[in-house]
C-alpha cells in the first residue's frame, strides 16, 4: 500500500525558501558581474600606475606640461600629446555632432520607408569599416584633397584666424579631425535615431493635432531625446580619443603645439601604438606608460565634464 | 587474427608518433621585425632538414631584449645591439652572457620625390644631415646645387619625413647622422626613436614612402629592402672614401668588410660610415642573441647547429629575400663565436 503525500492548499516553506536562493544566486551572481567590470578598471589603474612609477618619480607633474620628448636623453613630457588628443577629437566632435543629428533626424521623423532603411544600413556598414582602412584612406585620399583643396581654400578666406592655418602638408590635425568625424559619425547617429524612434507617436500626433508644422514637432522629439543624443555623443568623443591607427597614418606625428589646424600634430595613442614595441630603456617604457594613464585620465576627465554638461542641460530643460 | 594485427600495428603507430613528438625539440625565440622574413624561411627549411621546431614572434627589438633578459625564450633578436647595463643584467638574473651573431644585413637608402632632378641624386654626409636637421630647407640650397651639377634643382620647399614608430631602420640612420655630423651628434643623437628637429612622421616603411610619393619636395629614409621591392628612387650617399655610392647588396656587404678592421671581439658594432671604396655608409648587422652558457644540452646543440647552418648555407637565401648576406670575413668572426657555447 501507498501512502499519498497530503496535498498542500498553500507551498511549502521550503519551495519558497528555494525560490528566494534562486533569487539570491542571481542577485549576487550580476553583483559578481558589476564588481568584476569594476575592479578591471581599478586593477588597469593600479598597474599602469605602478608601471609608470619611475617616471612619475623622475618627472613629477613636469611631465604634464613640458613638451620635450626625447627617448636618446631621457626627457619625457606630454603637453603636445595631450593636446593633439582632446583637439583632434573636439575638432572630430564638432564635424560629426550636427551631421549625424541632422541624419537621425531625417531618418527618423522626415524619410520615407524605402529610403530610411537603405540609408541606415549604409550609416551602420561605415562603423563596421577597419579602422586601418579608414587610415589608408585617410592617406591615400583625404590628405591630397586636404592638401590641394580644402587647406588652400580655408586658407586663403579663412587664413586671417590663426586656427585655420598651417602647414601645406595635408597630413595634420584637420586630416585627424576628418577622419575620426567620419569615425565617430554612425556611433552618434545610430544611437540618436533608435532614440528619437522610440519616443512615442502620441508625442507627434498630439503636436500635429496642435497644429505644429514637422518642424516644431522635430524640434519637441529632440527635446525629449536630449540625454539619450548626449549618451551618444559620450560614446563618439571615447572612440574618437582612443582611436590610434586612423590618426597615426594622417595626423603626421609631430609632437608639436600649434594653434594652426592645417598643422601636424601627435596623440596620445599614437605614440603608445608606435614606440612602445622598440622602448628599450625602463625610463622610456615607464613614461610611455605614464602616457597610457594620462589617456586613462584625460577620458575619465572629458566623460565627466560631458556628463556636467549634460545633466545642467536636461535639468534646465526640466523646469 | 587480422584484428588483433591491425590493434597490434596501430599499437606501434601511436608508439612511434608518441616517439617522434617527444623528440621533436621545440626552441622560442622573440625580436626584430626587420628579419623576420629571412628568420621565418631558415626555420622553415632547417626544421626540414633537422628535427627542430622554431617559434619566433617578430615583437620588436625592445621585446626580443627584454624577453632575452628574463630568460623566457631560447633566442632573442635585435636590430640594435645590447647595452652594457642589460648585458650586465642578463648576466645577473641568467647567469650567462649573450652573444650577438650578426645573421644578415640591411641599408637604409634615402628616397625623394622630386621629378626635376630626375634619378641619382647625390648627398654628403654634411648636406644628409642639415636636411634632416632642419637646417637645409630648399631643394635649390646651393649646397645640393654645388653637389649635384646639371641637375634641375626646383625653388621647393624640403618636406623631411621619418618613421614614427620605433625602429632598427632608424636606429641605423640616426647612427650614421650621428657619425659624421657634430651637431647631429650633440643635439638629436641615435636611437630606435628620436627627438626629430624636423619633419612628419610615417608608421613604418609604407608609411614614409607613402608620405614621399605623395608629396612633391619630400625626403624619407626606408629599408632597402622596402625600396627595392617598390621601385623607389633613392640618392647616392658619398662614404667616407669620397665616392658616391649607390645602395645594392655588393656594396652593404662591401661595408661591412669595411668595418671588419674595427670589430670589437664580441660583433656588437655599428658598422655605419666605413672605410672602403665600394662601401654603402648606411647599413648595420641584425643579430641573434643567444647565451653562451646554456642549461639544456640539447637545445645548446640545436642552436650551434641552426646557426653554423645560418652561417653558411642559409647565407644563400638572403639576396632573393633582399638582405645583404655576410661577407666571408664576417662569418669567420661568428663561427668561433658560436663554438664557445657551452653547456654548463
Amino acid at each position: 500500500m501507498k501512502i499519498e503525500p497530503p496535498v498542500l492548499v498553500f507551498p511549502s516553506p521550503s519551495k519558497s525558501r528555494n525560490r528566494n536562493i534562486g533569487d539570491l544566486v542571481f542577485k549576487n551572481l550580476t553583483l559578481v558581474f558589476a564588481i568584476v567590470v569594476l575592479s578591471l578598471v581599478f586593477v588597469m589603474a593600479y598597474e599602469m600606475y605602478k608601471g609608470s612609477s619611475l617616471s612619475i618619480e623622475k618627472f613629477g607633474w613636469r611631465f604634464l606640461w613640458t613638451s620635450v620628448w626625447d627617448p636618446v636623453k631621457g626627457d619625457f613630457g606630454a603637453l603636445p600629446y595631450v593636446y593633439g588628443t582632446i583637439v583632434s577629437s573636439l575638432v572630430a566632435l564638432v564635424i560629426a555632432l550636427p551631421l549625424s543629428i541632422g541624419v537621425s533626424i531625417f531618418l527618423s521623423e522626415l524619410a520615407p520607408r524605402w529610403l530610411e532603411r537603405p540609408v541606415s544600413f549604409m550609416v551602420e556598414l561605415l562603423a563596421a569599416i577597419p579602422s586601418i582602412v579608414y587610415g589608408l584612406w585617410g592617406m591615400f585620399v583625404l590628405v591630397p584633397v586636404v592638401r590641394k583643396f580644402i587647406g588652400p581654400f580655408i586658407t586663403r578666406y579663412l587664413g586671417f584666424i590663426p586656427l585655420f592655418n598651417g602647414a601645406p602638408y595635408g597630413f595634420g590635425m584637420l586630416a585627424a579631425g576628418i577622419v575620426l568625424a567620419i569615425m565617430i559619425l554612425p556611433i552618434i547617429t545610430s544611437i540618436s535615431r533608435d532614440v528619437m524612434m522610440s519616443i512615442p507617436n502620441t508625442q507627434r500626433e498630439a503636436a500635429f493635432a496642435l497644429g505644429a508644422t514637422k518642424w516644431e514637432t522635430t524640434k519637441i522629439i529632440l527635446s525629449n531625446a536630449k540625454s539619450g543624443i548626449a549618451g551618444a555623443t559620450l560614446l563618439g568623443l571615447g572612440r574618437a580619443i582612443g582611436e590610434t591607427m586612423a590618426v597615426t597614418m594622417v595626423i603626421g606625428n609631430m609632437p608639436q603645439i600649434s594653434a594652426h589646424l592645417l598643422d601636424p600634430a601627435y596623440s596620445m595613442a599614437s605614440v603608445l601604438a608606435n614606440e612602445f614595441s622598440e622602448a628599450t630603456t625602463q625610463l622610456y617604457l615607464s613614461a610611455l606608460i605614464e602616457i597610457g594613464l594620462l589617456l586613462f585620465a584625460v577620458r575619465i576627465i572629458l566623460n565627466a565634464a560631458a556628463r556636467l554638461i549634460v545633466w545642467s542641460v536636461t535639468s534646465k530643460f526640466a523646469q | 587474427m587480422i584484428r588483433t594485427r591491425t590493434i597490434l600495428l596501430s599499437f606501434a603507430a601511436l608508439v612511434v608518433s608518441g616517439v617522434t613528438l617527444n623528440a621533436q625539440l621545440k626552441l622560442n625565440g622573440a625580436g626584430a621585425t626587420f628579419p623576420y622574413v629571412i628568420y621565418s624561411k631558415w626555420f622553415d627549411v632547417y626544421s626540414k632538414m633537422v628535427n627542430v621546431q622554431f617559434n619566433y614572434q617578430s615583437i620588436g627589438s625592445g621585446g626580443g631584449i627584454k624577453q632575452t633578459i628574463e630568460g623566457t625564450v631560447d633566442f632573442g633578436a635585435t636590430d640594435g645591439p645590447m647595452s652594457n647595463d642589460q648585458l650586465k643584467e642578463v648576466k645577473d638574473k641568467q647567469g650567462s652572457d649573450v652573444l650577438h651573431i650578426p645573421t644578415v644585413m640591411g641599408a637604409v637608402v634615402v628616397t625623394y620625390n622630386l621629378p626635376a632632378a630626375g634619378k641619382d641624386l647625390r648627398l654628403t654626409p654634411d648636406v644628409l644631415a642639415g636636411i634632416f636637421l632642419g637646417q637645409i630647407t630648399k631643394w635649390n640650397d646651393s649646397k645640393i646645387a654645388a653637389i649635384n651639377p646639371g641637375k634641375g634643382l626646383p625653388d621647393q620647399s624640403i618636406i623631411v619625413v621619418h618613421r614614427s614608430d620605433g625602429s632598427g631602420t632608424t636606429n641605423i640612420f640616426t647612427d650614421y647622422l650621428k657619425k659624421v655630423n657634430k651637431t647631429w651628434a650633440v643635439n638629436v643623437g641615435a636611437g630606435t626613436s628620436v627627438n626629430w628637429p624636423a619633419g612628419l612622421g610615417g608608421k613604418g616603411n609604407e608609411g614614409v614612402a607613402g608620405i614621399v610619393k605623395q608629396t612633391e619636395g619630400a625626403i624619407g629614409y626606408v629599408e632597402l629592402a622596402y625600396a627595392v621591392k617598390n621601385n623607389l628612387a633613392y640618392a647616392l650617399i658619398q662614404n667616407k672614401a669620397g665616392e658616391y655610392v649607390e645602395a645594392t647588396f655588393e656594396s652593404v656587404s662591401a661595408a661591412a668588410a669595411g668595418a671588419i678592421k674595427n670589430m670589437p671581439e664580441d660583433l656588437r658594432v655599428s658598422i655605419t660610415n666605413p672605410e672602403g671604396k665600394d662601401s654603402y655608409p648606411i647599413s648595420g648587422f641584425t643579430w641573434l642573441l643567444v647565451y653562451q652558457n646554456m642549461k639544456d644540452k640539447e637545445k645548446a646543440r640545436a642552436i650551434v647547429g641552426f646557426l653554423k647552418w645560418a652561417m653558411t648555407d642559409g647565407q644563400s637565401y638572403a639576396k632573393d629575400l633582399y638582405y645583404a648576406p655576410l661577407p666571408k670575413e664576417v662569418v669567420k668572426l661568428c663561427e668561433t663565436k658560436i663554438n664557445s657555447i657551452a653547456v654548463k
